[in-house]
């Protein structure tokens, strides 16, 4: 279940109350988000969507830890965020949230493997079983035969699927995900779109994505609206029809 | 666990024009700074070698050098019958010196340079056994003959085997060649002390220094109170290598600072050369910075891990420095020795405890120059970097 009107009952995996996020440009103060609330069960999967400069983005810093609210609170599996020091987020972060960035965000000098392993450095896990987790999030994503290539040699839609098994090697809580498909072609969206839909059927992960395509939002469980700092639920184009 | 080093390796691969600018820096202010250092303990270590353990050597009491030393015959006499003294089958093993300064063309670049010439006594090297005629002979007492020091032969005109010359009012004749094994005496010029006194024409009972062999090491300490507590004495004694190692030190430490003080203000650019080429690495990689961060990376292995690349990056240079300046270990070079006013030649001594001080000159402009750009990646504001392209 996904509500924004905070009334969303206490066993919500993600429970936002009040969140405020304001920025200062200059003398000008601008009110990027204004009292909102949300609840997400766990095994969703939810799009954001709204004009640009709507706060979605923003939105999504604050859930995934690597940004602060002005006011508010978010609490993530009972663990209350906005109040961790800095390196109590950080150790929060590796352990909860799985990143998919618009821009893949691989870094270009390891390989595929290495990359997917990169989170999986931070447990304690031997070699022997990062390595098997590795091979396993390869595997779901379909890129088994390119674990050893470097970014720079897989197209963009292989990009973004080693991005997804980098996020959901170390098995989060949640995925948050960034304009997955922004930078890809239509077919390369679709097959990414389809991963993260097995990902939220078949393996129960829960995912807030933020997109600008109504193609991707219509994936999603649920679509939330964000304007001007609040949030709204939409329709999906198949449930009005 | 730390980020994988091989990031950290294959980052500095992909941008190697500016690590290779940074690595030539660092190679740049090593080299001089290890061949500097070199010079001085090559000095230090030519002037130290002169002196041994076994011998003692008198001057009057308060003179800082030869130069400014008189011990008269009688003091001579009394020493040769001191305690401690070495003996053998001529008697003790003392030699009573004067040196004067005399100038010679050298071979190099045709100007005169002074020479330390020593009038010794026949004795000399059996007081010095570390000095060994390698060509020609010894010279015969009474005679205008000289010995030279293997570098006087190598260096200077008119002073090889053979060859007369003409110093001081005296026609000379050079009978031989000694290896003195690096030391001082390979610059001087030996001939017999009475000979040198009368062509100089100086009074034949004053000597500048004597120089005693002992029976042993140990045997300085009733050496020296013998002749301290002997009211006809008016000398200072010392062991010959502390005698030496005095006289280096001013010229060591003169040296070392300007040669630290020119290390400094490269090791300054090349820190600045660290930084930038560090910066950039930051810079161009913030969003990588910031994905690392948002996976979970602490700040202090973000810093762990740039320090770690600017180390790699100052060890290389380091350890190029060190390689580049290693064939100048050996290489005879000269300087004017200010406590005797002669030239000296000596050579770079590069030894182990020098290249390891040069990695670790190395290693300090690699933190220095790390350390401000890893905590600039640390600090990196992780919404703000994601969204950067």
């Amino acid at each position: 279940m996904v509500r924004v009107d905070g009334n969303g009952n206490g066993d919500s995996l993600v429970r936002v109350r009040g969140l405020d996020k304001k920025y200062q440009r200059g003398s000008e103060e601008i009110h990027v988000l204004q009292g909102l609330n949300l609840d997400v069960d766990a095994g969703e999967f939810v799009a954001f969507m709204g004009p640009s400069g709507s706060g979605k983005s923003t939105l999504l810093n604050l859930l995934g830890g690597i940004d602060l609210p002005t006011a508010g609170t978010i609490t993530v599996a009972n663990d209350e965020i906005t109040h961790l020091s800095g390196s109590k987020l950080t150790e929060w972060r590796a352990r909860h949230v799985g990143f998919v960035f618009q821009m893949y965000n691989l870094i270009p000098v390891l390989t595929a493997f290495q990359n997917v392993e990169l989170p999986l450095l931070l447990t304690k896990l031997s070699k022997a079983e990062r390595r098997k987790h590795v091979e396993t999030a390869m595997a779901l994503v379909e890129l088994s035969d390119r674990m050893y290539h470097y970014p720079r040699q897989l197209s963009g839609g292989q990009e973004q699927r080693v991005g997804i098994a980098r996020a959901i090697v170390a098995d989060p809580t949640f995925l948050l995900c960034d304009e997955p498909t922004g930078d890809l072609d239509r077919k390369s969206a679709d097959e990414v779109l389809s991963l993260l839909e097995t990902l939220s059927r078949q393996h129960g992960k829960t995912i807030l994505m933020v997109t600008h395509d109504p193609l991707a939002a219509e994936r999603a469980h649920c679509i939330l609206h964000l304007d001007k700092g609040v949030l709204t639920e939409g329709k999906k184009a198949g449930a009005a029809q | 666990m730390a980020i994988p080093l091989s990031y950290n390796l294959r980052s500095l691969r992909v941008r190697w024009t500016s690590t290779v600018v940074a690595v030539l820096g660092i190679a740049g202010t090593v080299g001089v700074f290890v061949a500097m250092l070199a010079l001085a303990r090559g000095f230090h270590a030519t002037l130290v070698a002169s002196g041994s353990a076994d011998n003692a050597i008198v001057r009057r009491a308060g003179s800082t050098s030869e130069m400014e030393s008189a011990v008269t015959l009688d003091q001579v006499k009394i020493m040769e019958d001191a305690p401690g003294v070495a003996r053998d089958n001529t008697g003790p093993l003392v030699s009573p010196e004067v040196v004067v300064i005399a100038a010679f063309p050298l071979k190099s670049s045709g100007t005169d340079a002074n020479v330390q010439v020593r009038g010794v006594s026949p004795k000399a090297l059996s007081v010095r056994p570390s000095v060994k005629i390698v060509d020609g002979r010894f010279f015969h007492s009474g005679l205008n003959e000289l010995v030279v020091g293997r570098n006087v032969a190598a260096s200077y005109s008119g002073l090889g085997l053979g060859d007369t010359v003409k110093f001081g009012g005296g026609q000379w004749k050079v009978v031989g060649v000694f290896d003195a094994g690096g030391s001082a005496f390979d610059s001087e010029i030996w001939c017999d002390a009475a000979v040198l006194d009368q062509v100089y024409q100086r009074p034949l009972n004053i000597f500048q220094s004597v120089t005693a062999r002992l029976t042993s090491p140990a045997a300085l300490t009733q050496f020296k109170d013998a002749l301290t507590s002997d009211p006809r004495m008016t000398v200072t004694v010392d062991r010959e290598i502390e005698y030496y190692d005095k006289q280096s030190r001013a010229l060591t430490t003169l040296i070392t600072v300007l040669g630290s003080m020119v290390a400094a203000i490269m090791g300054i650019g090349a820190i600045f050369g660290a930084l930038n080429t560090m910066y950039s690495a930051v810079s161009e990689r913030s969003r990588e910075i910031a994905t690392m961060r948002a996976i979970g990376f602490g700040s202090g292995i973000i810093v762990l891990s740039f320090l770690f690349e600017a180390i790699c990056i100052a060890l290389i240079g380091g350890a190029i420095g060190c390689i580049i300046v290693l064939p100048l270990n050996g290489l005879t070079t000269g300087t004017m020795n200010w406590q005797t006013f002669s030239h000296l030649a000596f050579a770079f001594r590069i030894t182990p405890s020098l290249l390891i001080a040069g990695i670790v000159f190395s290693l300090l402009m690699g933190i220095l120059g790390g350390v401000p750009p890893a905590v600039r990646a640390a600090r990196t504001r992780i919404a703000y970097a994601l969204r950067e392209l």
